[in-house]
């Protein structure tokens, strides 16, 4: 493939974003605004053109009909040692094509939301700025030829993330929100870095395509360097997997992610919602074939997503603060994924049920940033209207919002699995790959399944049916143009994105295969997830005392769910009173006191000891002739002495 | 002697210095400071330039523009010179910082004098540089510290005295371990008894026994150490910094401690290698806390220069741990974190002067919401700050990569805890730099009669662009920098270490 158009696709969001940095202030905010977007829609254009070519041209498709890897280019950066050199290139397979399609959608959509929901803001052109950098890292990682470029990335994407969370900075909680976000992601990324350390150590390469190309050699290339136990094939991939349950907020590093919900809401619709915190599930899909040489590690994501996904489902039933409640959904969505991409593989370099899981994860990866994107962009709707983020201060909300309305309800069917919206074929391969790897992961995650139905209804029935509040003059309006059609693609696409034959473009070996529903899983998650919305909707749709009735019957469990499991009060303590009270503090005063307490002692006693002796050069003669005859005489006496001797 | 361009480097500052003498008002002044350090960077860039010309051309002898003049016969002292892609390195960003640094220190009081010693100040940096003869080596390194005396202690700010003795002392201390140790090696210097001062003839004789080694290694470590600010002799750089104006604490943490470092680098690894394959574990120990320790510290601190003075200890620390790792990776990144420290704190410590002048307090808990107020100065201080947590694209991230990636080749356990341990410091710098800006930049602001301060001036733009964009040019090409400094280890040092 010509090098032009990939080039282009990662310089144009980095030419907006020096642009509108630079010049952003000079120029009038409807100029920053379109600009951004006539940037992104030609980004967006140009991706799809390449993930067409890449899909449908048989040159990318090798003779046993195996799709693949393209290295379109490749250029040398920063070299380390004869063997490790970090590239930046471009990579496209068909993982990095699919994300290519999701990453400037969602951006595009967003981008021409932010038109009329930022309007009036200030710093407008900043926004915009920060929205290009954003674009820039996320496509830049996707299209990673090697691990360290994705780090680099990895990082840059961080640092957008915190920009924008960030955005009104001057407002307490969100610049507290977003130094949580990074430090906590920081902290994740740290062993993500010693994660590739290990493993670039002992493979002596960063390079994706020679790692997964032939995993069984990274297994040799590791043999036998064992540590604390473990093998450090398992130590580098538990630690690498660490940075991705920092990005994509696995249990315990969720934390930041609810309060990354303070900066702009289309901010967390494109970031926190559809791509950036997939991220992690990209880094293990890209290695997967690494990680399935290593049963524990696999294990490890299993077990993580299976209780991540559960938690934050409980979480998000009793949430107020609807973006809080998606972020909450987010979570459990992305442990979907993680789940889906562990029982993908047997461990022992063996894929499971012909590796449905890895398909299944990628496609729930594209059809939730479709679907949650609109969600996010219908609650920026909502509050956009009623000027709240929490659902006591919405209801009834249907008649004044119509659009927000009937695509918001189609971005609920969609995450709650009902067909034929999106969401449920995706779902529903997860479920089958769960099946097949373990029936208790299978029952698990449909239970999970059946409470991320329950609490998208709830909200859904809170907002827009439940009682109808008296807004006074301040009648909630329907979103503007520029905001509606944004909503109304990503319905349309969650409406039909579901029938795309998903397994004839993204699979773990490349090769196409057709995919079936298995009915029996199917017809049961159907049935289960339309018994959670009637439960909703026997709670929720009028306004009425079961809540209540629920939230007294189980007081301790409501409040665990409602203060999220204590998770942050546990974190406030670590970091504040053990860390910054009980090693800053110490250390800083140990500084202070005892190190510079000695060299300033030195000082002092040479200051001293000189005071004390400079009585010895008083100048008085009288004073210098006794000594002169004390000695005189001790040399003498001396001498009779030895005379004596 | 004058054909030899890296003798200007000596002769600008004076010039300048005899100009400067001449002048008669704050204008001329100013003239002279820019002229001088334009033609500072120039020479920097030419020198540059022929360097890698005459490495192109297959030129591999160790240092290149080798001169040498025979100064004080007795004791065979010269004045030789000589420069490889590490000094280059150095005289480039000396150049750099002192233009950025003048234009920082535009409205100075008594502009006469303090220019007079800041020049003077530079001499002995750009001296020590060139310099491949310990002993005026040595000169120039104390040329360069005696004027910090005077410039902390007239123009500096609070408890100036007592910075300005401190830091004086301490150095000297270190100095005379230096004295100690050059004296020693010169005594040593060559089995056949014709010594010598060249630090290339040394390395090339070879002949310093193992036993003198031990002894001479730590002497010269320790002495340039102090000035590198390795724990535990670091405690003159937070009192130091605090109380230095501008630009003196720019030049300070900007190219004064890189003197230590490359002084570890040139004199003690360099000349002792046996010394420092067998000693190093020490120093490592020391150096790997003062890059953790130094980082724990700055999270508490509430003076915007003592945040920057303990992170200039957790950085320097890196510096000389990465060069005690014994191999080309890990020493090209202590150079380039030498590069990208100097730059981006020197960054820091003028942007902290422009706000200190602004509001006239250090301390984070009076100041918050600068961002509303000097939108320029504050986008500055979070680019620096981003450099310094080591964002991708700035410089420091380069330079601690290549710092990791090295130091991890280093395949037994115990550098391997030491590596990670200093892995450590790149979530804890993240913590204290978000810190200071989420205070200081961000949230309501924090004193009604802060809003009526204005922005940056021109010279205050120009001399932060430069470094600006400077510290992205590291971060953006760093294979051009990294060539640069590599080159100069592979064929030299490491037969002379006989290591990897």
């Amino acid at each position: 493939m010509d090098i032009t158009i990939p080039a282009l696709i990662l310089c144009l969001p980095l030419f907006m974003f020096l642009l509108l940095g630079i010049a952003g202030c000079k120029m009038s905010h409807k100029l920053a605004g379109w600009l951004g977007c006539l940037g992104m829609g030609t980004c967006l254009v140009l991706s799809y053109f390449t993930a067409f070519t890449y899909y449908f041209d048989p040159q990318f498709v090798a003779e046993n009909g195996e799709r693949i890897q393209h290295t379109v280019f490749n250029l040398t950066w920063l070299q380390f040692t004869d063997n490790l050199t970090i590239n930046l290139g471009f990579l496209l397979d068909p993982i990095s094509a699919l994300m290519l399609v999701v990453i400037t959608t969602i951006s595009f959509m967003v981008h021409l939301y932010s038109l009329g929901y930022m309007e009036g803001e200030k710093g407008f052109q900043r926004y915009y700025a920060f929205l290009s950098l954003f674009s820039f890292s996320m496509l830049g990682l996707v299209v990673a030829t090697n691990i360290f470029q994705m780090y680099i990335f990895w990082e840059l994407v961080g640092a957008s993330s915190y920009l924008l969370i960030g955005f009104y900075y001057t407002k307490h909680s969100a610049v507290s929100a977003s130094k949580k976000a990074f430090i906590v992601t920081r902290f994740a990324d740290l062993g993500f870095l010693i994660g590739i350390l290990v493993l670039s150590y002992y493979t002596k390469t960063f390079d994706f395509i020679k790692m997964t190309s032939d995993p069984s050699w990274v297994l040799a290339s590791t043999e036998g360097a064992t540590f604390m136990g473990a093998s450090v094939l398992t130590w580098a991939l538990v630690l690498i997997f660490t940075g991705g349950m920092g990005k994509s907020a696995m249990m315990p590093l969720h934390i930041w992610l609810p309060d990354a919900m303070e900066g702009p809401t289309p901010v967390s619709a494109l970031i926190h919602a559809a791509t950036m915190v997939v991220a992690g599930v990209y880094l293990v899909a890209r290695m997967f074939p690494v990680y399935m040489m290593e049963g524990a590690a696999t294990m490890f994501i299993v077990v993580v997503g299976a209780a991540t996904a559960f938690y934050a489902a409980m979480v998000a039933c009793t949430q107020v603060d609807i973006k809080r409640v998606l972020a909450f959904s987010t979570i459990s969505q992305i442990a979907f994924m993680m789940v889906s991409l562990g029982v993908a593989s047997l461990g022992n370099g063996e894929v499971s049920h012909h590796g449905l899981g890895y398909m299944a994860s990628m496609f729930h990866m594209f059809t939730h940033a479709m679907f949650k994107a609109l969600l996010f962009l219908g609650a920026g709707a909502l509050i956009h209207a009623v000027h709240s983020n929490d659902y006591t201060a919405m209801g009834g909300l249907r008649k004044y919002m119509p659009i927000t309305h009937w695509t918001f309800l189609i971005g609920c069917l969609a995450i709650a699995g009902i067909p034929p919206f999106s969401g449920f074929f995706s779902k529903d391969e997860i479920l089958s790959a769960c099946y097949a790897w373990s029936p208790y992961i299978g029952m698990w995650m449909s239970m999970v399944a059946a409470l991320t139905a329950f609490y998208m209804f709830r909200l859904y029935f809170l907002i827009f049916w439940w009682n109808n509040p008296d807004y006074g003059h301040h009648k909630p309006h329907e979103a503007p143009l520029p905001m509606a059609i944004p909503l109304v693609v990503l319905a349309a696409v969650s409406c039909v994105a579901g029938f795309i034959p998903f397994g004839h473009f993204v699979t773990w070996d490349r090769m196409p295969y057709d995919i079936h529903l298995d009915w029996t899983i199917a017809g049961t998650s159907i049935v289960v997830a339309v018994c959670a919305i009637a439960l909703a909707w026997k709670m929720y749709c009028k306004e009425n005392g079961l809540p209540a009735k629920f939230k007294n019957a189980l007081p301790a469990l409501w409040d665990w769910c409602y203060h999220r499991f204590y998770w942050d009060e546990l974190y406030m303590f670590i970091t504040h009173k053990i860390i910054f009270n009980g090693i800053c503090r110490p250390i800083a005063w140990f500084d202070r006191h005892i190190i510079d307490g000695t060299m300033d002692a030195f000082a002092t006693v040479t200051n001293k000891a000189s005071y004390a002796i400079r009585g010895l050069q008083s100048g008085q003669v009288q004073m210098y002739v006794w000594v002169y005859l004390i000695g005189a005489l001790l040399l003498a006496g001396f001498g009779v002495l030895c005379l004596i001797m | 002697m004058f054909s030899n361009p890296l003798i200007y480097f000596v002769v600008i500052p004076l010039l300048m210095l005899g100009a400067l003498a001449l002048c008669a008002n704050i204008k001329q002044i100013r003239a002279v400071a820019v002229a001088g350090s334009v033609a500072l960077m120039a020479l920097s860039t030419y020198v540059l330039l022929e360097y890698l010309d005459m490495r192109a051309a297959g030129d591999n002898a160790p240092m290149l523009f080798v001169d040498s003049w025979q100064w004080f016969t007795p004791l065979n002292i010269h004045l030789a010179v000589g420069v490889d892609g590490i000094s280059i390195a150095m005289l480039v960003l000396s150049s750099v910082i002192i233009f950025a640094g003048s234009f920082a220190s535009w409205q100075i009081p008594q502009p006469k004098a303090f220019f007079l010693w800041l020049i003077l100040l530079s001499t002995g940096v750009f001296g020590f540089f060139i310099s491949i003869d310990l002993f005026t080596m040595f000169m120039f390194y104390e040329v360069a510290l005696i004027p910090m005396y005077l410039l902390i202690g007239v123009w500096g700010s609070g408890n100036k005295n007592y910075s300005a003795m401190k830091l004086t002392l301490m150095l000297m201390g270190g100095s005379a371990f230096l004295m100690l140790g050059l004296i020693g090696i010169y005594y040593h210097s060559s089995a056949d008894g014709h010594l010598t001062w060249n630090i290339l003839e040394i390395a090339r004789n070879g002949a310093i026994s193992s036993g003198w080694q031990y002894f001479l290694f730590p002497m010269t470590f320790v002495g340039f150490g102090v000035l590198g600010a390795m724990f535990p002799f670091h405690t003159w750089s937070p009192d130091g910094h605090a109380s230095a104006p501008t630009a003196v604490s720019m030049l300070h943490a900007g190219v004064l401690m890189k003197l230590g470092g490359y002084g570890c680098f040139r004199v003690a690894i360099y000349l002792m290698p046996q010394a420092a394959n067998e000693l190093a574990w020490i120093f490592l120990i020391l150096t790997g806390v003062s890059v953790v320790y130094g980082a724990f510290s700055a999270c508490v601190q509430t003076d915007l220069k003592y945040i920057n003075a303990y992170s200039s200890v957790s950085h320097c620390g890196l510096v000389l741990f990465a060069i005690l790792m014994l191999n080309t990776t890990a020493m090209t990144g202590a150079i380039m974190q030498m590069l990208s420290h100097g730059l981006m704190t020197a960054l820091f410590f003028a942007l902290i002067g422009m706000i200190y002048g602004r509001t006239h307090t250090r301390d984070i808990r009076l100041m918050g919401g600068l961002m509303k107020i000097m939108p320029y100065l504050a986008v500055c201080y979070v680019i620096a700050g981003m450099a310094s947590l080591g964002l991708p694209g700035l410089s420091g991230f380069v330079a601690e990569m290549t710092i990791f990636v090295g130091s991890f080749q280093n395949a037994d356990m115990f550098h391997r805890v030491f590596t990670i341990v200093a892995c450590c410091s790149i979530v804890i710098t993240a913590v204290y730099i978000l810190r200071v800006v989420g205070k200081l930049l961000f949230g309501p602001v924090q004193d009604k009669h802060h809003e009526e301060l204005t922005d940056a001036t021109w010279w205050e733009r120009l001399s932060t662009v430069t470094l600006i964009v400077s510290v992205a040019a590291i971060g953006c090409f760093p294979n051009f920098f990294a060539n640069l400094i590599k080159t100069t280890f592979s064929p030299e040092i490491f037969t002379v270490l006989g290591l990897n």
